[in-house]
């Protein structure tokens, strides 16, 4: 008997643990960055130099985050269409068995690549496969777009597939029973029905391509002063890149390690709006499973 | 014209739906061509020399299985143990619900916070330094809703009658659980493992600020030295390559022992996974 | 239906994993040990000193900073952690100005720069030591297929500032130039603005493509065919063009002449004096042995040792 509670009491401290974890990360993080965040106010978000070697340093960035936005919106872009397309041809289309099966594991590989793997078929393949077709240095948006979409489309197409698979089949079968085509049924029927968790999935994606790393820092170029871009083969920086490049540069304790911090903050708050977004979406419509 | 347009429509979700498999097929074969060359077995047990541009990584792949083994050896007990109370003990109330969603909140934070994380409280805090110590518990931090995950749908998966028979036997509930319940769900949770390990040893940011870059020419032995894992050695050494010399090859190789080592261990995951799911959902999966 | 595997018991399985992981833990203690006996074995050979049985010393040495010296100091640390296996040597390469600044912070044990110390440095950390272990210079590289075979200084000021934008204007093809420059922390680069940019009153121009360390730059000049950049002497090799500079080619003998216009110093610097192993390893990159790697390398050795 004893031990019945004492299991309970076990698995219920595993369970809470989550919960201190997220606590002590935000924390942490949160310590180290403020004061930095304190010191140079809203210019953080909305400055335009990023100088931290300069005397004063500066802190500002606007063409930081312009370019995870750029970066992470033309990836989702891409990866959108042909994920939307793909969940339905999973959901819909496909006779269930080896072939299903067969993609749905392939988009599962896809998901956990190592993403320096990704990244460094990006720098070999891509930058000089770019440079050739577009001149210019091959490093850009445009290479980070590809590299990303290609790292989010198993997470659309896992999370819309389930959103399809949801639609309750009467859904279906009263639209065939007035004539519709198959097509007509899925673009006007069932699409919208299983619009919000379509919607989820795309959030969800664009979070991730905000937080993603290494695949987007080795093929985006980084220069050393960010600026705002106006091209697609315009060279950016990231907001997760940022950190990574300057992490070995900076000292503990000083304001560029703690300006580093304050980027962590932001994409901390970013991230977590993002999957409360997607969380509330998805809670009220399908139970979400595997990703 | 509606046939047409029909078949047009099919024939595209069919091609999208491709994709993903194209492109992990292409990506492995665009390695394997390229650095099959590189994998030698001095390479596989030498050290890097010229800065990582010559000779072989072995630390790196030492490295890489030390630090997973030990981040899963901590994920693995909270994760299933998290699960177990997620899926068996847990009412279905506001707390249950706010664990829920943290779970859900930790696995999106974004890599690199949980790095920047790792170095203030692991490194800096705990004193642990730049340590395989350190880089498996930011690890373990990062893999641990995965392995929740996993756990409870495992365990959910579970058909009930298997649990009512038992109770009906006289068994406890932890009796339940332990020889009928994770037995079942016991497939399920291995291939789920097995794929987190799988993400535990392609991750990059959290090892690099964590377990350090390593020490000169020295394999690590104690969990408090500082470690080069597979990834963080590729990133190092990627942008030093000029494309017509032989350290491309050395990056090549790389990428390839560590794409191996992650399809090693997630495709047999993935076959199983798919195998078992089956048996458990029938083809309505 | 049938359960699934009910034959293996729950226990059995856990006792497995447990099993499993320990094997890989021994599995990592088991091939260090023995390659760090194959190692001293193999040091044993062919060094004719005493190896110093140091296993049970177990010192650290956390050394950090330019990419310059870094091939040195590695390749000196490989081999010294031969000789004495108790000594664990990291080299982290994060350019001469932060290494200075980890150094007099006390956050590592030796400093390496390829530049000499700053006013604001000294002041900041009055203690910190540096110690002479070789010399060195900056060539001009661009892509092995550029027709471009020399420049002359004031010309490479001015394409690096951004004046000069296409090659045809020295001699090149039609074709944009694609400039790749240090990080501001980078003790070349200070070289190379004090050398070339400075004197004509020029700034490296902001659209540079900036590349963190010596490796980066060398490789990011090896796959641009338009790019030209500016490494460290020892680090130019077959997958570069060194550029003349007034007509006078970048080599070692040009630079202790004084023909060709840079020359610098690369330091090792300790906080204070060194202390024992500090000085063990200082000595040994001093030593003839140490001078050997430095010319080796590719770079000016402070005395003669061939």
């Amino acid at each position: 008997m004893k031990t019945e509670g004492l299991i309970k009491t076990l698995t219920f401290l595993c369970a809470g643990s989550s919960i201190l974890i997220v606590f002590l990360i935000f924390g942490y993080t949160l310590l180290e960055g403020l004061p930095v965040l304190i010191k140079y106010g809203p210019s953080v978000l909305t400055g335009l130099y990023w100088k931290p070697y300069a005397d004063p340093p500066q802190f500002g960035l606007l063409p930081t985050i312009i370019g995870t936005l750029s970066v992470s919106g033309l990836a989702i872009s891409m990866a959108t269409p042909i994920g939307i397309f793909a969940a339905i041809y999973l959901a819909e289309y496909s006779g269930g068995g080896f072939l299903k099966s067969f993609i749905e594991s392939a988009a599962q590989l896809l998901v956990s690549i190592p993403s320096v793997v990704l990244g460094f078929i990006g720098l070999v393949f891509l930058v000089p496969t770019l440079a050739k077709f577009f001149g210019g240095w091959g490093f850009s948006i445009l290479a980070g777009g590809i590299v990303l979409a290609i790292m989010t489309l198993p997470h659309i197409i896992c999370i819309s597939s389930d959103a399809i698979k949801a639609v309750p089949r009467d859904y279906r079968y009263a639209s065939l029973a007035l004539g519709a085509s198959k097509w007509q049924t899925i673009r006007k029927v069932v699409l919208p029905a299983a619009k919000s968790g379509i919607l989820a999935s795309i959030i969800l994606g664009l979070g991730n391509a905000i937080g993603e790393t290494m695949a987007v820092l080795m093929v985006i170029g980084n220069p050393e002063v960010p600026y705002i871009p106006t091209s697609i083969l315009d060279r950016v920086r990231v907001l997760t890149s940022t950190i990574v490049i300057e992490f070995n540069y900076a000292v503990w304790g000083s304001d560029q390690m703690r300006a580093l911090f304050a980027i962590g903050v932001i994409l901390f708050i970013i991230t977590a709006v993002v999957n409360l977004l997607a969380f509330h979406i998805l809670r009220g419509r399908i139970h979400a499973k595997k990703i | 014209m509606q046939r047409r347009s029909e078949i047009l429509i099919e024939a595209l979700t069919w091609v999208a739906s491709f994709i993903p498999a194209i492109l992990a097929g292409a990506m492995i074969s665009f390695l394997l061509f390229n650095g099959a060359s590189a994998v030698s077995w001095k390479f596989i047990t030498g050290f890097p020399e010229k800065g990582g541009l010559e000779g072989g990584i072995l630390p790196a792949i030492i490295g890489s299985i030390y630090i997973s083994a030990l981040c899963m050896l901590m994920a693995a007990p909270i994760g299933i143990g998290a699960g177990t109370y997620l899926a068996e003990y847990a009412p279905e109330n506001l707390f249950t619900k706010v664990v829920r969603f943290f779970v859900e909140l930790l696995a999106g934070i974004p890599s690199i916070v949980i790095g920047l994380f790792g170095y203030v409280f692991l490194v800096h805090g705990l004193g642990l330094g730049f340590s395989i110590l350190s880089g498996a518990i930011a690890l373990a931090f990062m893999i641990l809703p995965w392995t929740v995950r996993v756990s409870e749908e495992a365990i959910r998966a579970v058909p009930r009658d298997y649990r009512y028979a038992s109770l009906a036997l006289g068994a406890s509930k932890w009796k339940t659980i332990r020889t009928v319940v994770y037995v079942a769900a016991r497939p399920a949770i291995i291939t789920g493992l097995m794929l987190g390990l799988g993400k535990a040893i392609g991750e990059t940011a959290v090892v690099m600020m964590t377990a350090g870059m390593g020490i000169t020419g020295y394999i690590p032995v104690s969990p408090l030295d500082s470690a080069r894992t597979l990834p963080v050695h590729l990133y190092l050494i990627a942008g030093e390559i000029a494309n017509t010399s032989e350290s491309l090859k050395m990056a090549y190789g790389t990428a390839l022992v560590l794409l191996a080592l992650f399809l090693m261990v997630s495709i047999p995951s993935l076959m199983l996974r798919n195998y078992f799911t089956r048996r458990l959902y029938g083809d309505a999966g | 239906m049938k359960m699934g595997g009910g034959i293996i018991s729950n226990r059995s399985l856990i006792a497995a994993f447990i099993l499993v992981a320990a094997a890989m833990f021994f599995a990592g203690y088991l091939t260090s040990v023995l390659a760090l006996s194959n190692m001293s074995q193999a040091g044993a050979k062919t060094v004719t000193k005493t190896v110093i049985k140091t296993a049970e010393l177990n010192i650290r040495l956390n050394i950090a900073g330019s990419t310059t010296v870094t091939p040195i100091v590695e390749e000196a640390a490989r081999r010294f952690s031969e000789l004495y296996p108790g000594l664990k040597i990291s080299v982290a390469a994060i350019g001469s100005g932060p290494g200075i600044k980890a150094v007099g912070s006390g956050e590592v044990d030796i400093g390496m720069a390829s530049r000499d110390l700053k006013e604001k440095e000294v002041e900041q950390w009055p203690d910190l030591k540096p110690f002479r272990i070789a010399m060195d210079s900056i060539a001009i590289v661009v892509h092995l297929s550029n027709p471009v075979n020399g420049l002359t200084l004031e010309q490479v000021a001015k394409i690096f500032a951004g004046e000069i934008k296409n090659w045809k204007e020295v001699g090149g093809p039609d074709k944009p130039i694609h400039v790749i420059t240090r990080e501001k922390g980078s003790g070349t680069r200070d070289c190379f603005e004090h050398a070339v940019i400075k004197p004509f009153g020029k700034e490296i121009s902001a659209e540079a493509m900036v590349q963190q360390g010596n490796p980066k730059v060398r490789a990011a000049v090896a796959n641009d065919p338009l790019s030209i950049g500016y490494i460290s002497l020892g680090f130019v090799d077959e997958t570069v063009k060194p550029l003349k500079i007034d007509g006078v080619e970048p080599t070692i003998e040009n630079v202790l002449k004084g023909t060709y216009p840079i020359k610098r110093n690369l330091y090792v610097i300790t906080k204070g004096d060194p202390d024992p192993a500090e000085l063990m390893f200082i000595g040994y990159l001093l030593s003839a042995e140490g001078q050997k790697i430095v010319e080796e390398l590719g770079y000016i050795p402070l005395y003669s040792v061939s």
